[in-house]
């Protein structure tokens, strides 16, 4: 592909995404945008490039981006997070709001579903214990498509073998064939949105908990900038930040640190020291 | 080092698994049916047992059940691994006293997760 074209895209998916792609990529674009050509009977690339010069139709843009995203996730990915939710965060928010409040959490790039799903289950396997309070979760993902699946709840055997435990299987999901369902009263407990976190991020309020895992990593520094300094004033005082694995604050912006001693979680930068 | 049954008749699955097991840093025994299982146990019951369900002479459901009578056999982790991927089946296997099950076809990534989910790992 010719430099010129592929800035096309380039441009395109930074404005549109925040995704970042280097010309040795240029074979993955091929490859992921084969699909879409022949959704939109296009005959090839180089037409598909000619009609993104012109004003493209807002879904054939929509239809590149989501191509270009990756949506791979799963349940409890990682399991450290969502035991740090249940032993850190929890007890961080009740003693900053009393036994009977509200606890707000974001999932802010939920993919098909699997994070906010986790963390419903999470809160229903510690139903005895948390009995007074009540959970708000917020899930939202650029792609419309991603969350129709997540808001649908289904999910193959491979999804759901990759991660849910057999016994919250078998408690949270009811089974046609080869798909797996997750039940209404999770389902519920979630609540699924459309949005962009390159958008101003005013219209949430505040959250006890925000989840933004794998998903800085496709951005540039000063993207991921941004990002956490919106994200850090819808964040509460004691509130608790969760980036992915390969995913730091480090470098990037002064409105948070690492917990100490805890990795991948992360508290406002004036935050004081936990209690010991 | 922790130790692993593996419990299919077929060859081809059982090398496969040890694969697997071994790479996480078990030592690994083969059995090819439940009454040779019963037989491994007696002789030393492993930490962990990879279990299939449909079996010759005795199936991974029996085998389980008489497991969890024998001395000793409430100790090791039990996870099947099988074909049989009906929520029935699965309760059943519950019942008995399986820590997890794995629907086949699987994978490292799975047996991994599934044996760390249990802390085996
Ligand atoms: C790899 S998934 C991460 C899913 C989940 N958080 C996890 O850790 O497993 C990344 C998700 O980010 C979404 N995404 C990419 N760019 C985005 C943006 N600018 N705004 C919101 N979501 C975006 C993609 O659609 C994709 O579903």
């Amino acid at each position: 592909m010719k430099t010129v074209d592929f800035d096309v895209y380039k441009n395109m998916l930074y404005e549109k995404s925040g995704l970042v792609i280097t010309t040795d990529k240029s074979y993955l674009l091929e490859s992921r945008l084969a699909p879409v050509i022949k959704k939109w009977n296009i005959p090839d690339m180089v037409a598909l490039t000619d009609k993104l010069r012109g004003i493209p139709d807002k879904q054939l843009v929509e239809d590149i981006v989501d191509a270009m995203t990756t949506n791979e996730t799963m349940f409890f990915r990682d399991q450290k997070p969502f035991d740090k939710f249940r032993d850190l965060v929890v007890p961080a928010v009740l003693k900053a709001k009393g036994p009977n409040c509200t606890i707000r959490i974001w999932s802010a790039a939920c993919s098909s579903g699997q994070e906010p799903y986790t963390l419903a289950i999470t809160m229903k396997e510690n139903a005895a214990k948390w009995a007074g309070i009540k959970f708000e979760i917020l899930a939202t993902d650029l792609s419309k498509e991603i969350l129709d699946q997540a808001k649908a709840g289904k999910y193959s055997q491979f999804e759901v073998q990759r991660g849910m435990p057999i016994m919250m299987l078998v408690k949270y999901f009811t089974q046609t064939g080869d798909t797996w369902t997750i039940k209404d009263d999770i389902k519920q407990m979630v609540k699924f949105q459309n949005f962009n976190l390159l958008d101003p991020m005013d219209q949430f309020g505040t959250f006890d908990c925000i989840f933004c895992r794998n998903v800085l990593i496709y951005f540039d520094q000063p993207t991921k900038g941004k990002i956490l300094d919106k994200m850090s004033k819808r964040l509460a005082k004691h509130g608790t930040l969760f980036l992915g694995g390969a995913e730091t604050v480090l470098g990037i912006t002064n409105s948070f640190k690492p917990l100490e001693g805890e990795r991948g979680v992360y508290v406002h930068s004036d935050a004081p020291p936990p209690a010991k | 080092m922790k130790s692993c049954l593996v419990v299919d008749d077929s060859r081809v699955v059982r090398k496969v698994a040890r694969r697997i097991i071994e790479d996480l840093g078990f030592s690994c025994e083969e059995a090819e049916d439940g009454v040779f299982a019963v037989a491994a146990c007696q002789k030393a019951m492993p930490d962990a047992i990879l279990l299939d369900w449909n079996m010759p002479n005795m199936s991974g459901i029996e085998f389980l059940e008489k497991l969890r009578t024998m001395p000793g056999g409430e100790q090791p982790k039990v996870v099947f691994c099988t074909t049989e991927n009906d929520m029935s089946f699965i309760q059943r296997a519950i019942m008995a006293g399986a820590n997890e099950y794995i629907m086949k076809p699987f994978d490292g990534e799975i047996v991994a997760t599934k044996f760390s989910q249990i802390g085996l790992i």
